[in-house]
């Protein structure tokens, strides 16, 4: 994933704040807003290829006439700072704050990817784990965040016992 | 308001209810918040029938968002936090009740500031670990 433009603005961290629950009014003062930890998770939003997002013009895998819109099994998904695909599922999530995000910060998002390993899961078979590294830049090309995302791809669905 | 080193102790807790009844709306707003449709959280339909779980569940971030208020309403905001993460240790479900709970580890000084490091542990309605994470703040004198 890389993100070449990740405008903070204080309509989108009000909307996020509302999503998590999060009644704190440093969240709702528009262009003052301070964002929330989790909030460059929707730098998604600002990612062009972001596979989770329906496109317009391209098929989508969730349902409408059919249980799925396209046959073939979806793939493994990165990007957002890390997390879980069609089959994927968001494993951890780390975030080192270099100083606070707040509205009117213009980011960019680079990824590099992590260590790869295998596990024998309990619930859910072989467990097959992928890590990325996402850095948040300002304006001025300084870190802002750094985004450690662990994204497990298993072989049956897992179950809660 | 911020913490203040001299105002807390190793061991001791706080505790935070971040959901009761988790609603499948909330886990769509979710999703439109943070750009992340994954089917699998809010398409009953394409998640029972081609992903074969019982039901949509919630992402792991909107659990780790729920956590997030905690332990930004403990450290007094946003701007006090170093560090935050943890790992998704069991799914959430529509209809699942969640706490959080945070105990602080320890105060020390890093890079000439002080900081407090706090495990953050986030529970379902069954006691069962949902997310176990941790965070590390900056605290007054």
């Amino acid at each position: 994933m890389a993100v070449e433009r990740f405008p903070i603005e204080g309509g989108h961290i009000m909307m996020f704040a509302r999503s998590v629950g999060d009644d704190n009014p440093v969240y709702y003062s528009g262009d003052d807003a301070l964002a929330p930890p989790t909030f460059v998770q929707s730098s998604a939003q600002f990612d062009e290829d972001y596979f989770l997002r329906p496109k317009i013009g391209q098929p989508w895998f969730g349902s409408g006439k059919e249980p799925t819109g396209i046959k073939r099994e979806p793939s493994s998904g990165g990007g957002g700072g890390g997390g879980g695909g069609g089959g994927g599922l968001h494993a951890e999530q780390h975030y080192e704050y270099h100083r606070p995000l707040k509205a009117g910060d213009v980011l960019t998002a680079t990824t590099k990817p992590g260590k790869t390993w295998e596990k024998e899961g309990r619930r859910a078979g072989k467990l097959v784990f992928s890590e990325s590294v996402v850095e948040y830049r300002d304006q001025n090309g300084e870190l802002v965040v750094t985004a450690r995302g662990v994204g497990v791809r298993t072989e049956r669905p897992a179950k809660t016992e | 308001m911020a913490l203040k080193a001299s105002e807390i102790k190793q061991g001791q807790t706080f505790e935070q209810t971040l959901v009761e009844d988790l609603k499948r709306t909330q886990i769509v707003q979710y999703a439109g918040a943070s750009g992340d449709y994954n089917p699998l959280h809010t398409d009953e339909i394409f998640t029972t029938k081609v992903a074969g779980y019982p039901s949509v569940f919630a992402h792991g971030m909107l659990t780790m968002g729920m956590t997030g208020k905690m332990v930004t309403d403990i450290v007094g905001g946003p701007d006090r936090l170093t560090k935050f993460g943890g790992r998704f240790t069991s799914q959430v479900w529509p209809g699942d009740d969640l706490k959080g709970v945070a105990t602080i580890e320890e105060v020390r000084d890093e890079d000439g500031r002080k900081v407090v490091d706090i495990t953050v542990s986030t529970k379902n309605q069954d006691g069962v670990e949902v997310f176990a994470g941790y965070a590390t703040a900056l605290v007054d004198e």
